[in-house]
């Protein structure tokens, strides 16, 4: 046998692509919850290299809660733009038009638990089988034990109790009428995974990923964008400081951590460094460690 | 780097929590605010150390109970490779966890407390790993710190152990004896049993050999899906996308399609922006082929001189996944990789009491039951046996009145 050069990130990538495929061959009407952070960017890629030169078998479905960052907006208009495919909006502001949601209030308010019942109603509405997602295991305990394949009843529920068995390369995606499958593809990849993939596949990122100044105030210990989205008065001080995002949830709950990185080679150093897991710049995760499981169970991813 | 998978085996309380959570501990693989959580958390070791335990185990419902109940994967890396691990249960009653965790593992660590030796589990957990045709054991005698590191209760058990290994035909067995909980021979050798010569359980690990894991030589490439852009410029454009079984396609290689038996050529092989002269296992590429062949998903393209098993009876080891019992008198759904038709489970040959590996007769088949059975499909499936070829002799069952997973099958008779 010849030789041949499969490195991990080559296997990584060949199992995403499997997975995608899997998709695309078991289900009638899929999507890919595109959220603008990395890792849904990187799934388009690893969609581009599983369909091309074909067109994605399924649209992208961005969930809007309307607290996004500009940069993320700019990116994702644009990047669809460049691949030619179709996005769909689901937007968290017409929930609450429709009184389907109630706006949070109080300091620590954000649109981010808002957001599930959108995606659910956006799932029945166009009646999605299958949403490809960019969760990994790595992310976080609960995570460690969710399927490729993740059964949602027809609530978005996950019940960890009853999942079904995941063998070899197999993936069972066959579900009832009402029930829809969550797949995420790069479960197995690491944070760092994922950057050295962004690295070595040239592939561009909304901006705020990398070092910039901006306004922040502190928040819980943390440092957030100063934005008409954060409930601010006026003990709330605000000072311009060099940061960055390490994810892309809305400006009210992502919180910045001080940097100098402005490429990529600077920010895997960092994370290599780094003492602090991504979760961590997440507001919402800090409330309790079973936060993420409830919201889970809930049908937030 | 490349990646290697395993997964842990052993009874509640041999330390196979401890020994993960050592695992990541020792390489730095735990990030500050979840060693935070672990500082805050009211599980402490006797002597107020923390309990890496706590890194492994997930759902809450599992935390209240104290044991860990559904395969957990786990990552870490070093310079040198990236690891991901199964972390799976070790009673009886999840030994379909196991074998899930089994299943994509090229290696398994068998925990053994010093204290107690080869017992019951030990000998379940080794069944499961020659069943499954893991290729690398690694049995790690836990606690030693409990028995004064004494290097003749280690010798007298792996003794015991490799009659078992040589019952059960593991080919490549290792042995370490460690103390999870005080780190010895983890990742560093330990001062304390100067008399063991061999490396690290982490070092193993390092540089165990992964290239020749899944050594079949048999070219195999399921189709999952046909790339039709259908575009005024690309009107003829016909891709048969999918991953690369076993083996290797190269261009012009003479190729069959099962079950059609129509054959033809590659003309090229195609990965994204690139053309590669060949495609090697694992790697997900798309092929086209000369001429005019009808492929849909669910078809195999396999080297034209290495044909698959060609019959519908197949002799297999079935693992019961399901609460509900089997049931030989109804259809079921076999998924072969990206292959799914109707099958009946037409008889029960024999059923394996797990624990001392006895052959019985049996007439039912229940949850955690393993044993050999033979299935008749409704079509041909392009497979090969278990032994030859382990990504191509695998397959689930799938009952469709529940749509759930109920059994895994790994095939060693064509009939
Ligand atoms: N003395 C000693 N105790 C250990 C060792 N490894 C694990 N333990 C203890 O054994 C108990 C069970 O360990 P745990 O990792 O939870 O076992 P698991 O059920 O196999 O995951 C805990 O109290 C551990 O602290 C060891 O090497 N030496």
């Amino acid at each position: 046998m010849s030789e041949y050069n499969f490195d991990y990130l080559d296997e990584l990538e060949a199992e995403a692509i499997h997975i995608l495929r899997e998709v695309a061959g078991q289900f009638e009407k899929p999507a890919l919850l595109f959220s603008g952070g990395k890792d849904s960017i990187t799934l388009v890629r690893l969609a581009e290299k599983a369909f091309r030169p074909g067109k994605f078998p399924f649209p992208l479905v961005h969930i809007d809660t309307g607290h996004n960052f500009q940069e993320t907006i700019d990116y994702r208009d644009q990047m669809v733009e460049r691949i030619g495919e179709r996005l769909i909006v689901g937007s968290v502001q017409d929930s609450i038009n429709d009184g389907k949601v109630v706006e949070q209030t109080g300091k620590n308010a954000s649109r981010n638990s808002l957001q599930t019942i959108t995606l659910l109603d956006t799932i029945a509405k166009y009646e999605f089988d299958a949403c490809i997602g960019g969760a990994r295991r790595d992310e976080e305990k609960a995570r460690a034990k969710e399927r490729i394949f993740s059964v949602r009843d027809e609530f978005g529920q996950w019940d960890p109790k009853r999942q079904r068995p995941e063998l070899w390369n197999i993936y069972n995606g066959r579900i009832h009428k009402g029930e829809n499958v969550r797949i995420f593809p790069i479960s197995n990849w690491t944070e760092l995974d994922v950057w050295n993939y962004i690295r070595r596949e040239k592939i561009e990122l909304p901006s705020i990923y990398f070092s910039h100044k901006r306004d922040v105030i502190t928040r819980n210990g943390q440092l957030m964008a100063a934005s008409p989205f954060l409930n601010m008065d006026n003990e709330d001080i605000v000072f311009n400081k060099q940061v960055r995002f390490r994810t892309v949830g809305d400006m009210s709950c992502t919180a910045a951590v001080e940097s100098e990185a402005v490429l990529i080679d600077d920010i895997i150093s960092e994370i290599s460094a780094s003492k602090i897991s991504e979760r961590g710049a997440r507001l919402d995760d800090k409330v309790s460690e079973a936060a993420m499981e409830d919201r889970k169970k809930g049908g937030y991813f | 780097m490349n990646i290697l998978k395993f997964f842990t085996a052993g009874s509640v309380d041999d330390g196979k929590s401890t020994l993960i959570g050592r695992l990541l501990y020792d390489t730095d693989s735990i990030l500050a605010d979840q060693l935070e959580a672990l500082q805050s958390s009211n599980r402490k070791n006797d002597d107020g150390s923390i309990d890496l335990a706590i890194l492994t185990d997930g759902l809450r419902a599992e935390r209240e109970q104290g044991i860990t109940i559904d395969v957990a994967y786990k990552y870490f890396q070093t310079e040198k490779r990236k690891f991901i691990i199964a972390d799976t249960p070790g009673h009886i009653q999840y030994t379909r966890n196991m074998v899930t965790g089994a299943s994509t593992a090229n290696l398994a660590i068998i925990l053994v407390d010093a204290r107690n030796g080869v017992v019951e589990q030990t000998i379940r957990h080794s069944y499961l790993v020659s069943l499954l045709g893991i290729k690398h054991v690694v049995v790690c005698i836990n606690k030693m710190d409990m028995v004064n590191y004494s290097e003749d209760v280690y010798s007298s058990i792996i003794n015991k152990y490799k009659d078992l290994a040589k019952q059960l035909k593991l080919a490549d067995v290792n042995y370490i004896p460690v103390s999870a909980l005080k780190g010895d021979n983890i990742v560093q050798n330990s001062v304390n049993m100067d008399w063991y010569k061999g490396e690290s359980l982490l070092h193993f690990l390092e540089k165990v050999d992964t290239d020749n894991l899944d050594k079949s030589q048999l070219a195999r490439m399921p189709v999952q899906w046909v790339i039709r852009p259908q575009t005024d410029e690309l009107h003829d454009y016909r891709g048969y996308a999918g991953r690369v079984l076993s083996g290797t396609f190269k261009v012009n290689d003479n190729v069959t399609i099962i079950p059609s038996g129509a054959t033809s050529t590659i003309k090229r092989i195609e990965f994204f922006d690139q053309f590669p002269d060949a495609a090697h296992a694992g790697q997900s590429v798309t092929i086209h082929l000369n001429g005019d062949v009808d492929i849909s998903r669910g078809d195999t393209i396999v080297n034209a001189s290495a044909l698959t098993q060609d019959t519908k009876l197949i002799e297999a080891d079935l693992c019961w996944m399901d609460g509900r019992a089997l049931d030989t008198s109804i259809t079921y759904l076999i998924q072969h990789n990206s292959k799914t038709t109707k099958c009946k489970v037409s008889e029960i040959l024999h059923k394996v009491d797990i624990n001392t590996l006895e052959k019985h007769d049996a007439d039912e088949f229940k949850l955690n039951d393993i044993g050999r059975v033979i299935i008749k499909t409704a079509d041909t499936l392009a497979f090969d046996l278990y032994d030859d070829n382990r990504a191509n002799g695998s397959a689930i069952l799938v009952d469709s009145r529940t749509n759930l997973t109920v059994g895994a099958l790994m095939f060693r008779a064509a009939m």
